[in-house]
């Protein structure tokens, strides 16, 4: 982590600002207020999720490919899990289901990506000292490494992990007679989740309040780079969201611990009847489904965000309807809020909602599909660079449009009827919300390795991580569809007890050998990340000519990001190939007056503003009396 | 397989991209890989698609038979009209993005052009989607509102309990065509699905380990769960209900097609249909599965009628019963006594005929 370091004392100081003392390593490095560094943290504990989640999803793959297969190899790690016969037990088969599910949406793709990203990009990109809270921001981490710990502990214990799919239903979850996962397993991911909730309430409160009071000079909302945009609306989701799942979750654990009835009702299990009656396990499933469908969005969003970003910049033009593209956003977000119950079709609601939510649930497509005309058209007559964070990107619009549109045919109740369950869900929920988010996860780091140590990646081996990727996921993913269609449900220990599911052996195995292909893929990506913070090409300036703030700052940004005063922002951040510039981007710190020769008639208007947006400096927190 | 070639052929593309970068770096800051990637996207469109047609057309030999319900053909005529139109989309999307791609990538010189925003095109592409989703939306509308609602009259009512790890159907008997009721404090060993015999509509109940459906007739499922959810999942019939303890559901259908004629259709002689779990219900979910039977009336009927009622295979009960049904449910453990005589040592000698009245009303 020597590439932290800061180079400001190399700059003067402004004299408001001259208490730079240097920092114990405690402070410096674990117990951090600065954003930069607790992105890091999330970005590095993300990354070690990511490669306990995809293993055990490496796991389950082959147990589903190859049921024959003899895995004994695999007890000097699995233990007590690999039975006598040498096959996987079925119960482990599920907690593995459901740590995979738990640990990519919430711990990789939630903490990892927003974490990360909003924490690292929006004090940089909106001209911020730091977060509003640099201590709430700390405890956001802390509280994250705590939730992590109880789930990685969770792991080892003798009974298992939770095992009733990463969505807990009650009353499986409820009842230790049921499963053997729901005994400490589960109680320890009630308690991992609800610490994970306090901690990403603190980091959206963070995000929100940033983005609102912080900005720099001149950074109106309508010159917010689209990454911040997203970033700002999924901090809004999970503030409303994630309280509804903590509220299912204590009231589970009441249910566990305490007798109440919330979810349980008219149960005889294990040679007993329950006292349980009135309750409803639908509530549950409500409760969840109103935080689960936000959340699909709080993955997806910050993902779409850093693409419009990284497109823009390496295709040389401006990122095509960027009102259309934060319209589209704060409908996609809006909508979030009032489809939850497409998961529930036949769940026994009442079918009249079903309806209902049916013609909700659809509407969300167009948002969505004026997102992905949208990155197209920037493409069109650009002047595209392949940096690996573009062929992410690339990547990601693709995932998202081939996703997405099967979501169309599940979110019809009629169609979901036969489809819930199957194997048609997994393939699209992988494609449009797991795949599409770890590449805008991927196309991040990439793009703002530089800015996060100061180096560079290297690209070819990013190139050839790309295509192992992309190919990879589709040959997972494309054919998952042709099962789901064949009516295979998912969760499905194995195969063998039906006639109707005895076929399609062959693609399971292709499936499974491609898993196993793209997962080794990810390993080039680990070394590169590694290698390059220590080793890694030093990085310039300005290495992808980009226009946002925060390639202004130091290439190794200290506490408060700029010495001195913080630069004001003139113009939005999409001044790509502008007709008659010099160069082929505009920074957005730089003033329409040093630019005659390439405004528009109406920003000529606006150099008459200039001078009173640089009067202003009420949001520096270096210029507050302190 | 063509996804395997097509991988060969990214490997190989890989190698030449080493190759080239190692002498590349003198291009400056974008040099031959730029081109490299640009060309596999052109690539991977082409052999992708390919790929896709290739691995759609070998998959669907294995897809589902034709549905074997008038509901399920339904919707399976709405999803591949759905799918058709996506697959329309998906190909178009994904080529133009791939195919711009290629062609705008950079050139030395050359500048991109300055194109932030086109009010009118974004207009015609929010109002054709809208109007297409408008169009989807409302015939899966109509056909979900037709599939949900309540079954006719005649339905043949059968009750479905799920319990870890198997299913349980209960039938209403002949004589009444009502299931009684039921309570899950009365479950134990015996009375799985907790039949209630102060009602006395349960006393020609009968339980069954299989799914038994007449045809071309509407069939009710009603359904439940004893521990946790599950879900009833008729995979030839297009048919899918969520089993919840505590909260009844149900789902109406008809089958039209009996399981000779399936093995006629589909040439395979051995062919059962099958009710799968679809709702993760711990270890042995992925087992958790009832043969299901579908016969044309006359035989539905006859099997009904040698069914015996779970009472009268469980004479025990007669005692749960309140005093003044007593008489009514003594026929049936007597007329079970009297015609089979099996395993009930304590038969009354007048078994014979009331057995013989009980078989007379059956038809």
């Amino acid at each position: 982590m020597a590439t932290i370091e800061t180079n400001v004392a190399s700059v003067a100081h402004v004299a408001e600002h001259d208490h730079h003392e240097p920092q114990s390593f405690w402070r410096k490095y674990i117990f951090s207020e600065d954003h930069k560094t607790i992105a890091k943290q999330y970005l590095i504990s993300g990354i070690l999720w990511a490669i306990l989640g995809a293993s055990l999803s490496v796991i389950f793959r082959l147990q589903l490919g190859f049921p024959d297969m003899k895995l004994e190899w695999l007890r000097p790690v699995l233990g007590g899990w690999i039975t006598e016969a040498g096959k996987l037990d079925q119960e482990f088969y599920l907690a593995l289901v459901t740590m995979h599910g738990t640990i990519m949406v919430f711990f990789v793709l939630t903490a990892g990506l927003s974490g990360t990203f909003s924490n690292f990009l929006i004090p940089l990109q909106i001209g911020a000292r730091d977060m509003a809270s640099g201590f709430l921001n700390m405890l956001s981490y802390w509280f994250f490494f705590l939730s992590s710990t109880f789930m990685f502990i969770s792991m080892f214990l003798e009974t298992g992990p939770a095992g009733g799919g990463w969505v807990v239903y009650p009353p499986l979850s409820a009842l230790p007679q049921a499963i053997d996962g729901s005994k400490m397993g589960m109680t320890l991911w009630l308690i991992s989740m609800a610490l994970f909730i306090v901690s990403s309430l603190l980091g959206g409160i963070n995000y929100i309040t940033t983005v609102i009071n912080l900005r720099t000079r001149g950074m109106s909302f309508s010159k917010l780079p689209l990454p911040i945009w997203a970033f700002f609306l999924t901090a809004v989701l999970g503030l409303i969201s994630f309280p509804v799942l903590l509220s299912a979750a204590l009231l589970l654990i009441f249910d566990r611990s305490f007798g109440t009835s919330f979810y349980l009702s008219e149960i005889y299990i294990a040679g007993e009847a329950l006292p349980n009656v009135g309750g409803s396990p639908i509530l549950y499933q409500h409760l969840f489904w109103f935080l689960g469908h936000p959340e699909v969005y709080i993955v997806i969003l910050p993902a779409l965000g850093i693409t419009s970003e990284v497109i823009a910049v390496n295709s040389r033009k401006p990122i095509f309807g960027y009102r259309a593209m934060i319209a589209s956003m704060m409908g996609i977000a809006f909508l979030a809020f009032i489809v939850w119950a497409h998961h529930m079709f036949v769940t026994g609601m009442n079918p009249f909602l079903g309806s209902i939510f049916m013609f909700l649930t659809l509407i969300i497509a167009v948002p969505s599909a004026v997102k992905a005309f949208n990155y197209i058209t920037t493409l069109w007559r650009g002047n595209i660079v392949f940096t690996p964070a573009m062929l992410f990107s690339i990547g990601l619009v693709s995932f998202f449009i081939s996703g997405g549109l099967t979501g169309i045919i599940l979110g019809n109740s009629a169609l979901d009827i036969q489809l819930h369950d199957t194997y048609f869900v997994v393939a699209h929920f992988h494609l449009v919300m797991g795949a599409a988010s770890a590449f805008g996860l991927l196309a991040g780091v990439y793009h703002w390795f530089p800015k996060m140590f100061g180096r560079m990646m290297n690209e070819r081996l990013g190139y050839i991580h790309f295509w192992f990727t992309f190919v990879g996921i589709y040959l997972i993913f494309f054919p998952m569809h042709y099962i789901g269609i064949a009516g295979f449900p998912r969760r499905y220990y194995s195969f063998t007890a039906y006639d109707a599911f005895k076929t399609f052996g062959d693609l399971n195995a292709f499936i499974s050998i491609a898993a196993v292909m793209t997962f080794a893929a990810q390993w080039l990506f680990v070394w590169n990340f590694f290698y390059s913070i220590f080793k890694g090409r030093k990085a310039p300036q300005n290495p992808w000519r980009s226009n946002t703030l925060e390639w202004t700052a130091p290439i190794n940004p200290g506490h408060g990001n700029w010495p001195g005063e913080i630069p004001a922002v003139y113009r939005w951040p999409y001044d790509y190939s502008k007709p008659n510039a010099p160069e082929d981007f505009i920074p957005q710190n730089v003033p329409f007056s040093q630019t005659p020769e390439s405004n528009l008639p109406h920003e000529n208007e606006m150099i008459a503003m200039e001078k009173e947006i640089e009067a202003q400096n009420y949001n520096d927190q270096f210029k507050q009396p302190h | 397989m063509v996804f395997l070639v097509l991988t060969v052929v990214v490997l190989s593309r890989m190698t030449s991209v080493l190759k080239t970068l190692g002498g590349g770096a003198t291009e400056g800051r974008i040099g031959m890989s730029n081109r490299i990637n640009a060309i596999l996207f052109m690539a991977f469109l082409i052999f992708g698609s390919i790929a896709a047609a290739w691995s759609f057309i070998d998959a669907s030999n294995y897809f589902l038979p034709e549905a074997s319900s008038p509901h399920g053909r339904r919707t399976d005529f709405l999803f591949w009209l759905t799918m058709a139109i996506i697959t329309v989309a998906f190909f178009v999307t994904n080529a133009l993005l791939f195919y711009f791609a290629f062609r705008y990538q950079y050139r030395a010189g050359k500048k991109a052009t300055y194109y932030p925003e086109n009010h009118k095109l974004e207009l015609i592409w929010t109002v054709i989607p809208a109007v297409v989703m408008a169009l989807l939306v409302f015939t899966g509308w109509r056909a979900w509102r037709d599939i949900m609602s309540e079954a006719p009259e005649d339905a043949v009512v059968i009750e479905i309990t799920g319990k870890q790890f198997n299913w349980i159907t209960r039938y209403a008997g002949s004589d009444d065509n009502k299931l009684g009721n039921y309570n899950y404090k009365l479950i134990d060993a015996n009375n799985e699905v907790g039949i209630d015999l102060s009602d006395e509509a349960s006393f020609d109940d009968f339980v069954a380990s299989e799914l038994y459906i007449p045809a071309n007739k509407p069939v009710l499922l009603k359904i439940r769960a004893r521990d946790v959810l599950h879900s009833v999942f008729l995979p030839h019939f297009r048919v899918k209900m969520d089993a919840v303890p505590g909260m009844p559901t149900r789902f109406w259908f008809i089958a039209d097609k009996t399981t000779e004629q399936m093995k006629n259709e589909t040439g395979n002689q051995n062919f059962k249909y099958e009710l799968a779990c679809t709702e993760v219900c711990g270890r042995g979910h992925f087992s958790m599965k009832m043969n299901v039977v579908v016969v044309d009336e006359d035989a539905y009927n006859k099997w009904v009628s040698e069914q015996k009622s779970w009472l009268s295979t469980n004479p025990d009960y007669l005692a749960r019963v309140p005093e003044k049904l007593k008489a009514k449910a003594a026929k049936y453990v007597d007329a079970a006594a009297g015609t089979a005589s099996t395993d009930s040592t304590a038969a009354p000698v007048e078994g014979g005929a009331a057995g013989a009245a009980v078989s007379a009303s059956m038809q």
